[in-house]
C-alpha cells in the first residue's frame, strides 16, 4: 500500500487550523508548527464501537493526527454491514470489528497506532477508561451511552466550591445516527450538559398493547411482536428469545407470517422482523460520515484547542436537503450522574444512623426519613418493612466503614424534604468527606506522603 | 489543552504510586430512581414485597397480592418484577407467577395492563404498577382480554364467571385446563 503519510503535503490542511492564529480559536490555545506532532505523542482516543460511526472515525481521527487510537467493539462482521463499513469485506464476515478495523487502519496510514478490544464496554476495569484523553462515541444504544457517560462522570470531582476540578473532567464527543438523521454532541462532565441531564429529551418507545397483539392485530408489526413476545414463550417455555441468532429470527418471522395470513395482513417481511425486533432502522453511509466527521473535528478541537468547541448539541436532519441545527442545552444543575451534590464534612466516627439524623437537619438538605445507598449497596432502607429488618444492624455502624474506608466518596440518600410546607420526596447526590483522612492513604498508614 | 493532559498524566502517574483504592461499581441513575420507588413503597398489609437476592438487589423482585374484596378474594397471586437499568424510561417487567383463571392474564403469566407498555410514563413509579395489579383482580375487564374464554364468560355470564374463578383457586379444571390451589 502507498505510504500516504510521507507525501509532505499530506498534513497541510490540519496544519493549517494547528499552526495559524486565528479569530475563533479556543482559549489558550498556542499555534504550533509542532502542534501536531504532540498531539501524535500525547493525546489518547478511545473509540466506543467499530461499525458504521467506528469505521468512519477511525479513519477520520487517524486523518487528523491522532496517533494513540484503541477501539472496543463487541460485535462480530455481518453481510448486512458491508454497504457502510468500509473497512470490512465479504472474506472478514465472521471475524471481530475492532480488531479488523484497527489493522485495516493501521495499513493505510502509517505512523497511528490502533489498539483493538473485541469485548463488551462493561467487561472492562473503570481505570480503563481514565487512561484516555477523550472518548468518542459511536454507539447503537442508549443504554451503552448511559453507561459510559456514568464512567467519565465518575472521575468528576468538585472543589469545596462545588466547581469541577478541570483536570478530571474527562470529554466525551457522543455521535448517534438513524437513517437519515444524526446527532453530534459535546460532553464536558461539570460545565455541559452529561447524558443524563438530557436524557428525558427522548420519546418513549412505540410500545403495543398485549391485547391487540393477542385478539386484535391490525398492521405486520402487531403480527411480529405476537410471535416475539407471546408465542415464543408459549412454545419455547425457558428458552430466552436471542434477536441475534437468525434462527429465531427466523421463528419469529415465519409465526408472524402466518399469523398475518390468518387475519389478512400484508408487508410482513423477514427485513421488517429485524426491524421490528430489533428496533433496527436502516443505516446510510452518508448520514454515518457527516456525523462521524462533525465529532472528529470536535475531538480534534477540544484536544488542541484550535477552534470553539460545539456547543454543544448537532443535529442533522437529511431527509429533504440538509438541515442543521445547532442547540445549547444548559446542564441540570441536579443531574444524580454529574451533579457536584451537596459537600457533607464527616468524622470516621460518625454511625449510619447519626448520618441520616444529620440529613435532616443539614441547611442545605433537610431530608427526613432518610434512605441510603452507596455504590450499589444499600446501606439503610426505611421501607418497606422486609428491607428495614435487612438493614437496621448498619445503623449503629460508622458509615466510615459501611462506605469501604475511602477518604471520600459519592452516596445517595432518598426522603422527604419540606419547602415552603410542602412535602416532596426526592433524592439527593452527596459527596461526602471524612475528616482526617488523606486521599489513596487511610489513616492506618504510616508512610510519608509524596 | 495538551498541557492540561500532561499535568493530567502526571498527577495520575503520582496517584498511582499511593495505594489508591478503585472503587469498581457503577450505580446507574435507573438503580438510584429504583432505590427511591422502593424506599417510598406504600404497599396495603395484605400485599407482600421479597427481595430473593437480597437486599442490595433491588431490580429483581416478587409481590404477593391478597384480593380482600371481588370475585378473587382470598386468593394468594405472585408477581415476579424485572426492573432494567434504563428505568424509569422502560418500564417494568412484569408476570404473573400463579397460574390464574383472568380475562387480562394468560397462561403463559403475561399481563395486559396499559401502564406496563402502551400508556407508561417516566413519572409512574413501581407503587402505580402494584396498584394497577391489584386493581386487575378487584376489577377483571372484558375489553383488553389477553384470554379470551373467561372474557367471554365474564361478559356473557358473570355468575359462571364466579364459580369458574373460584373452581380454579382452589385447584380444579375449567374446560379442559387446570389451575393450581392458590387460596
Amino acid at each position: 500500500m502507498a505510504d500516504v503519510s510521507s507525501d509532505p503535503g499530506r498534513w497541510r490542511d490540519v496544519d493549517k487550523l494547528l499552526a495559524r492564529p486565528g479569530n475563533i480559536v479556543g482559549q489558550d490555545f498556542e499555534p504550533s508548527p509542532t502542534l501536531r506532532e504532540d498531539i501524535g505523542e500525547i493525546a489518547r482516543v478511545l473509540v466506543v464501537g467499530a461499525g458504521g460511526l467506528g469505521c468512519e472515525l477511525l479513519k477520520d481521527l487517524a486523518l487528523s493526527g491522532f496517533k494513540n487510537i484503541d477501539v472496543i467493539d463487541m460485535d462480530t462482521i455481518e453481510v448486512s454491514n458491508l454497504n457502510r463499513q468500509f473497512l470490512f469485506r465479504l472474506q472478514d464476515v465472521g471475524k471481530s470489528k475492532a480488531e479488523v478495523a484497527a489493522e485495516r487502519v493501521m495499513k493505510r496510514i502509517s505512523g497511528v497506532n490502533i489498539t483493538p478490544h473485541f469485548c463488551r464496554i462493561e467487561d472492562k476495569d473503570i481505570d480503563f477508561y481514565n487512561d484516555f484523553n477523550i472518548i468518542v462515541l459511536g454507539l447503537d444504544s442508549i443504554d451503552a451511552r448511559s453507561y459510559i457517560n456514568s464512567v467519565a462522570c465518575g472521575f468528576l470531582e468538585y472543589d469545596t466550591d462545588d466547581k469541577p476540578l478541570p483536570e478530571t473532567i474527562k470529554p466525551i464527543v457522543d455521535g448517534g445516527t438513524e437513517g437519515f438523521k444524526g446527532h453530534a454532541r459535546v460532553i464536558l462532565p461539570g460545565r455541559t450538559p452529561c447524558f443524563e441531564c438530557n436524557i428525558w429529551l427522548f420519546p418513549p418507545q412505540v410500545k403495543f398493547p398485549l391485547c391487540t397483539l393477542a385478539e386484535t392485530p391490525r398492521t405486520a408489526a402487531h403480527c411480529i411482536e405476537y410471535a416475539h413476545l407471546i408465542k415464543w414463550g408459549e412454545v419455547h417455555h425457558g428458552k430466552d428469545f436471542d434477536a441475534d441468532d437468525p434462527e429465531h429470527m427466523q421463528w419469529v418471522y415465519s409465526q408472524a407470517f402466518k399469523r398475518a395470513e390468518l387475519f389478512g395482513i400484508t408487508g410482513v417481511t423477514y427485513s421488517l422482523t429485524q426491524g421490528v425486533v430489533k428496533n433496527i432502522i436502516p443505516a446510510i453511509a452518508s448520514t454515518n460520515a457527516i456525523i462521524s466527521a462533525a465529532c472528529a473535528l470536535e475531538a480534534l478541537k477540544i484536544v488542541s484547542g484550535c477552534s470553539k468547541t460545539l456547543c454543544n448539541y448537532f443535529t442533522y436532519n437529511g431527509t429533504e436537503g440538509t438541515h442543521i441545527k445547532v442547540t445549547d442545552f444548559v446542564r441540570d444543575t441536579d443531574c444524580l450522574v454529574c451533579g457536584p451534590g451537596t459537600l457533607v464534612e464527616l468524622d470516621t466516627s460518625t454511625t449510619l444512623l447519626q448520618f441520616i439524623r444529620l440529613l435532616g437537619e443539614h441547611p442545605n438538605i433537610h431530608l427526613s426519613k432518610a434512605s441510603v445507598t452507596c455504590r450499589g449497596k444499600n446501606l439503610y432502607m426505611q421501607s418497606p418493612p422486609v428491607l428495614e429488618e435487612m438493614t437496621r444492624s448498619n445503623l449503629q455502624l460508622p458509615l466510615f466503614d459501611l462506605m469501604g474506608k475511602v477518604a471520600k466518596d459519592v452516596i445517595h440518600a432518598s426522603g422527604t424534604s419540606e419547602k415552603n410546607d410542602k412535602k416532596t420526596s426526592c433524592l439527593r447526590k452527596l459527596r461526602v468527606v471524612f475528616k482526617g483522612v488523606a486521599d489513596g492513604i487511610t489513616s492506618m498508614d504510616t508512610t510519608d506522603g509524596s | 489543552m495538551i498541557k492540561l493532559f500532561k499535568l493530567k498524566d502526571q498527577k495520575r502517574q503520582d496517584a498511582a504510586n499511593s495505594s489508591g483504592n478503585a472503587p469498581a461499581k457503577k450505580q446507574s441513575a435507573g438503580e438510584l430512581r429504583l432505590h427511591k420507588d422502593i424506599s417510598e413503597l406504600n404497599l396495603p398489609k395484605s400485599t407482600i414485597i421479597s427481595f430473593p437476592n437480597g437486599e442490595d438487589d433491588l431490580m429483581n423482585f416478587e409481590i404477593s397480592i391478597r384480593p380482600d374484596e371481588g370475585y378473587y378474594q382470598g386468593g394468594r397471586f405472585v408477581f415476579t418484577f424485572q426492573v432494567s437499568p434504563s428505568y424509569p424510561h422502560e418500564p417494568p417487567k412484569v408476570k404473573c407467577k400463579t397460574k390464574v383463571y383472568h380475562p387480562n392474564i394468560d397462561l403463559e403469566g403475561n399481563v395486559c395492563l396499559n401502564i406496563l407498555r402502551e400508556d407508561w410514563k417516566p413519572v409512574l413509579n413501581i407503587n402505580t404498577v402494584i396498584y394497577g395489579l391489584i386493581l386487575l383482580f378487584m376489577q377483571p375487564n372484558d375489553e383488553d382480554p389477553l384470554n379470551l374464554d373467561a372474557a367471554a364468560v365474564l361478559r356473557d355470564n358473570p355468575r359462571l364467571f364466579a364459580s369458574n374463578v373460584r373452581r380454579a383457586m382452589a385447584g380444579g379444571y375449567v374446560g379442559e385446563v387446570h389451575f393450581p390451589r392458590c387460596i
